[in-house]
């Protein structure tokens, strides 16, 4: 169920694999994981590597959710993306799990890397709210990058 | 005055540390209830109704005034920063509010609906103190036929008045009256509409029927809607007013409260009319006084101008304090919430009309008092508390209805420890939630239940003491003036109706050009 916003595309990608998917969130978390995904992308691009998709990702059960980018956040984005050179897709799924949403486009795209922010979660927490980085690394079915923010790309 | 020195009494019985406790717990749930759209004071009462017959009347009491007030604040917040009303009467403070928080003059917004609520408020519960013994006294002289037209019209107001179709409003006043009639017929002890259900014949608990149709009916609606865009909130710091706000609120809010406080005190006026009646003022004057300085200068309205917030917030506050009055001096209840409250009084063995005053006065006395103190703690504690109000709008929805869904199911079974009143609940969740897919307004329904057996029985009392002579009805000069009321009410609502959805579709069409060129700077700042 990808009810929403449009997919924002930049340009019609062409159906190949080694995309790098990113689960962004507009927030350092988020950051950290783009800035990693673009840089290996940077490095795959020479290999035959595609380029970055972003998804960005709402359960959408909330009246507000600050994770779900708003029009000015997504710009940015766009700009940031456009301003690296490199192919890139960016997404806003709403749906049941953003951890789902995230290994949907995975597939779609046959991604050859999944990075996600890692963001510190106490025990009652994720009891209540679960992590979505949990289940993407350990339902994905490619490699899987976990970054923390202050974590800078070799 | 005699009535400020029962008011002082009242003070100093409700300013016991338990009784502050109480208030403040009141105030607290309400403004949480108040902030969260879809929630409101009614159904928080209503599911608080079975864990307070525990209490003393008198704290009970408290706790809901505290409610009630808070959730008028609550309200506001949400309005304010998230442009989505969660009631009909929030709807004009959204729309100055929400502009002036895009703006970045959010804090301001929310420090004059504060303020002016607490002021609208006071003002409100003083004149309540003044007005509802002299109308009590008035009221032990009415007659059944009198009584019964009073109620007829205030039935007959929300379900037309208010709200936007008169067809939906008496539809859902029907089948409310219809809710109320199952049971044992008082006056000969035989069992109508009870389908042979023994259950039935004891009469309709209305803490089932009430959370049912608030409680198990939203949590239902929202369960058919659970995903949605998430809003924007726009972020705020802490609530603060300058010296040239002040300036600019003091009047809105005082003339707010004078257009406020009558609607509420009529039977059946609601907070929608004098919202809308005091933001359509503030506006002109506004207009008016910008074009006396210079002839060519554009006012603020349509930018977030804070008499827009002041005045329709303060006009709110005031009619919620108004209801009181025929409440308490006639039993009548003109709200959602005064209707649960006004069950819970019933739930307590007191019996609710114009003996309440003299019969249980250290108790009213203690609650209009408890109102003043209710009023003050929601100043003190939700001024610095804002930012955290704010924080509650992302608690996700299946969490919260779960907790709400826990409650209702605790509260249904708990009032006769049966299991039948959990399938009863589950009948009017589901009432309820047809209700809201096809639009009726639930408040006539809620009205129905509770006011129908009162006025069957004055219909009654009426009829056999003339011999079952219809004609007794309109025998009385009390009664015919309102029957007058009424007509002349139900000829001017189309007229009235059409001014005010003109108005209102030119307000919103002058606020919209701004609001457009507001997102896109936004957009382009960030």
């Amino acid at each position: 169920m990808t009810a929403g916003q449009e997919p924002v595309q930049e340009q019609t990608p062409p159906p190949a694999d080694g995309w790098v998917v990113v689960a962004w969130t507009p927030d350092e978390f988020g950051d950290a994981a783009l800035e990693h995904a673009i840089a290996w992308a940077a490095e795959g691009a020479a290999a035959g590597g595609r380029g970055v998709a972003v998804v960005n990702g709402t359960r959408g059960d909330a009246l507000v959710d600050e994770r779900f980018a708003a029009p000015g956040g997504l710009a940015d984005l766009a700009e940031r993306l456009r301003g690296t050179g490199l192919p890139h897709v960016v997404r806003q799924e709403m749906g049941r799990d953003v951890a789902e949403q995230v290994l949907d486009v995975a597939a779609e795209l046959s991604a050859r890397l999944v990075v996600v922010g890692l963001r510190h979660r106490s025990p009652v927490g994720k009891l209540l709210m679960g992590s979505v980085a949990q289940r993407i690394l350990l339902t994905a079915e490619c490699p899987v990058l976990a970054v923390k923010p202050g974590e800078r790309p070799a | 005055m005699d009535n400020l020195g029962l008011l002082a009494d009242g003070l100093a019985a409700a300013l016991t540390p338990m009784n502050l406790l109480y208030a403040a717990v009141g105030v607290l749930l309400g403004t949480f209830v108040g902030v969260l759209p879809g929630i409101g004071p009614a159904m928080a009462i209503a599911l608080l109704l079975p864990v307070t017959f525990g209490l003393e009347p008198t704290q009970a009491f408290i706790m809901f005034a505290g409610l009630y007030y808070g959730g008028m604040y609550g309200g506001s917040t949400t309005s304010i920063l998230l442009n989505t009303p969660g009631e009909s009467a929030s709807v004009m403070t959204a729309l100055e509010g929400n502009l002036m928080a895009r703006a970045g003059r959010g804090a301001q917004a929310l420090a004059t609906a504060a303020v002016g609520s607490f002021v609208a408020g006071t003002i409100g519960t003083l004149l309540v103190a003044m007005f509802a013994p002299a109308l009590a006294d008035v009221a032990v002289e009415i007659g059944a036929p009198s009584y019964f037209a009073l109620m007829v019209l205030a039935l007959v107001m929300t379900a037309t008045v208010l709200g936007a179709s008169p067809l939906r409003g008496l539809m859902s006043l029907f089948v409310g009256l219809t809710i109320g009639l199952v049971g044992l017929d008082l006056n000969t002890g035989q069992p109508r509409l009870t389908f042979g259900v023994t259950q039935l014949v004891d009469r309709l608990d209305i803490v089932v029927v009430a959370v049912g149709i608030f409680a198990l009916g939203e949590a239902l609606w929202v369960a058919a809607h659970l995903r949605r865009k998430p809003a924007r909130v726009v972020p705020v710091g802490q609530p603060w007013l300058g010296r040239a706000d002040l300036k600019r609120s003091w009047k809105p809010w005082l003339r707010g409260t004078a257009y406020g406080f009558p609607f509420g005190a009529l039977p059946a006026g609601g907070a929608e009319l004098p919202t809308f009646l005091s933001f359509v003022t503030e506006r002109s004057l506004a207009k008016r006084g910008v074009a006396k300085r210079r002839a060519d200068a554009k006012d603020e309205f349509g930018r977030g101008a804070i008499e827009g917030v002041a005045g329709p917030e303060a006009a709110n506050n005031a009619s919620a304090a108004g209801m009181l009055v025929p409440m308490l001096a006639l039993g009548l209840p003109v709200t959602a919430t005064a209707s649960v409250m006004l069950s819970a009084l019933q739930g307590y063995g007191i019996q609710p009309g114009p003996q309440l005053m003299t019969e249980h006065a250290d108790m009213v006395w203690t609650l209009l008092a408890s109102l003043l103190i209710g009023n003050l703690l929601l100043l003190v504690l939700n001024l610095p508390l804002a930012p955290l109000w704010a924080r509650l709008l992302r608690i996700p929805r299946p969490q919260l209805y779960a907790g709400i869904l826990f409650f209702a199911c605790l509260g249904a079974y708990a009032t006769n420890l049966d299991p039948f009143d959990i399938a009863l609940l589950l009948v009017f969740g589901l009432l309820g939630m047809a209700m809201r897919r096809f639009g009726l307004p639930v408040l006539p329904l809620i009205l129905g239940v509770i006011l129908g057996p009162l006025m069957e029985t004055k219909l009654r009392e009426a009829l056999t003491i003339s011999g079952g002579d219809p004609a007794i009805l309109w025998s009385e000069p009390l009664a015919i003036a309102i029957y007058a009321v009424l007509a002349l009410v139900l000829l001017t609502r189309p007229l009235l109706s059409r001014w005010r959805s003109r108005t209102e579709s030119r307000i919103v069409a002058e606020a919209e050009d701004p609001e457009d060129a507001e997102t896109v700077t936004e957009g382009s700042a960030r």
